[in-house]
């Protein structure tokens, strides 16, 4: 089973040489401490940035210099700055070649929740209708069960929806699955010390087991 | 074309209870600070504020709902404030929450003059609930309006007499956005210059989209989220 940094680990091997990409807070904004030294990324900012670096040394933090969860960051050599309405206007136009977000639920036909639970606090959507609206390619990272023990990988989600037939590969603590255009999780790879039946256990959707399944190589 | 004013307080004049105001700012990087401050010692009531975010409880937009000035938010993003969701739970406030590409696009059509726009943001979802849709290509688009903004607020880096602004960093995000949706618009600048001064090419909004300028004063540019490293 893998934890938090393990599933950022895995996703990172999705990234190639020459991708923009976007990431999510959360687990999503790990994979950047994963992403080979050499390789040409560069990660954007929905708040107006392309070229995010690490975390300022202390002292050297700028109130004007932060990511879209409002930390502060830096820039690496080669980055641009825009407003608001041309960082999703990139979006949107299919730019970003790759976009990694969390969510609390998946269902078997791509759609994905994770912005609102009625009844508790709605703290609103953020960019992450856009996101999931337009982005050519949208990997998600997520646990695969909740607190409870409730599969997250449903045939349809029981909370509000974020998008619709959106996701294409999902990345748990336990397994790598695509989303099939048809519909249905397909199982790629188990994480190290999972069983094919410990993932059949945990996904209420349909899963579609073809073959011998890899265990992942992290 | 000079529109400088003194201060905060002459920048404000005209604006009433009950009035739509647009916000820049992303969290709390690039808000209009001096005129918060402004608005909170007019006690103007009743406002529509179109904002990305709504502040921290005592920051910003924040300051305004201890006050009760806000009667609602047009927001993408509004968790970070415990005023806010008191009053939204207790029925004092309405918001309306719209996907932050359609907020800032929404902003940008006003100033383009266009009247609507059609984005895929929120398509299948609640916020497509009453929208009209269209089908270009194979892919459904919802039709959403340009905002209709009485005062725009925005915070610049540098401006000069006839209201040319630059910005800094990511605190450009929503404010030039903002800034051409206003039928007045209020800018306040951390540097303040004669015409003249700014070099033509580097202007991010020209002051075409700006009726009143000042020179800013005291800011605290607080830091939401501090993340550092330590030196290796």
């Amino acid at each position: 089973m893998l934890d938090k940094n393990g599933i950022a680990k895995r996703i990172a091997q999705e990234i190639k040489d020459g991708y923009y990409v976007n990431l999510g807070i959360g687990i999503p904004t790990l994979v950047a401490n994963f992403i080979p030294e050499g390789m040409n990324v560069v990660l954007q900012s929905e708040n107006g940035l392309l070229g995010i670096g690490p975390f300022p040394i202390d002292g050297e933090e700028d109130a004007d210099l932060i990511n879209a969860g409002k930390q502060t960051i830096t820039t690496v050599p080669g980055s641009a700055f825009f407003d608001s309405a041309l960082s999703f206007g990139m979006i949107r136009a299919g730019k970003v070649d790759l976009t990694i977000l969390g969510a609390m639920e998946v269902s078997e036909n791509g759609d994905i929740a994770n912005w609102k639970i009625p009844g508790k606090m709605v703290k609103g959507m953020g960019g992450a209708m856009d996101l999931v609206a337009s982005a050519k390619n949208i990997i998600v990272a997520m646990q695969h069960v909740n607190k409870a023990g409730e599969s997250k990988l449903l045939p349809a989600c029981d909370l509000p929806l974020t998008g619709i037939r959106c996701v294409k590969k999902i990345v748990t603590e336990l397994a790598v699955l695509d989303v099939l255009p048809e519909g249905g999780f397909r199982l790629l790879e188990r994480a190290p010390g999972v069983s094919v039946e410990d993932i059949i256990k945990a996904t209420a959707g349909k899963l579609i087991v073809d073959g011998d399944i890899p265990e992942m190589v992290l | 074309m000079n529109k400088k004013v003194l201060n905060a307080e002459a920048a404000i004049e005209g604006l009433l209870d009950n009035m739509t105001i647009g916000l820049g700012g992303f969290g709390l990087c690039g808000i209009p600070e001096n005129t918060i401050a402004a608005l909170i010692r007019k006690g103007v009531k009743g406002l529509t504020c179109i904002s990305n975010n709504a502040g921290v409880d005592d920051f910003g937009i924040g300051l305004m709902l201890q006050t009760r000035q806000v009667k609602k938010m047009i927001s993408s993003y509004v968790g970070e404030n415990a005023e806010f969701e008191r009053q939204l739970l207790s029925g004092e406030l309405e918001v309306d929450l719209v996907p932050q590409g359609t907020l800032a696009t929404r902003l940008m059509a006003a100033g383009y003059g266009m009247p609507a726009i059609f984005t895929p943001a929120g398509v299948g979802t609640e916020v497509a609930i009453g929208k009209e849709s269209r089908v270009f290509g194979n892919k459904e688009y919802l039709m959403e309006y340009a905002f209709d903004i009485d005062f725009s607020i925005v915070k610049a880096w540098k401006g000069d007499a006839h209201g040319n602004l630059i910005f800094r960093k990511t605190s450009r995000n929503f404010n030039p956005l903002v800034a051409m949706a206003g039928k007045i618009t209020i800018a306040e600048v951390e540097e303040l210059v004669p015409a003249g001064e700014l070099d033509p090419d580097h202007i991010h909004l020209p002051g075409i989209y700006v009726h009143r300028i000042f020179q800013g004063v005291d800011y605290e540019k607080r830091i939401e989220q501090r993340t550092v490293r330590t030196k290796n």
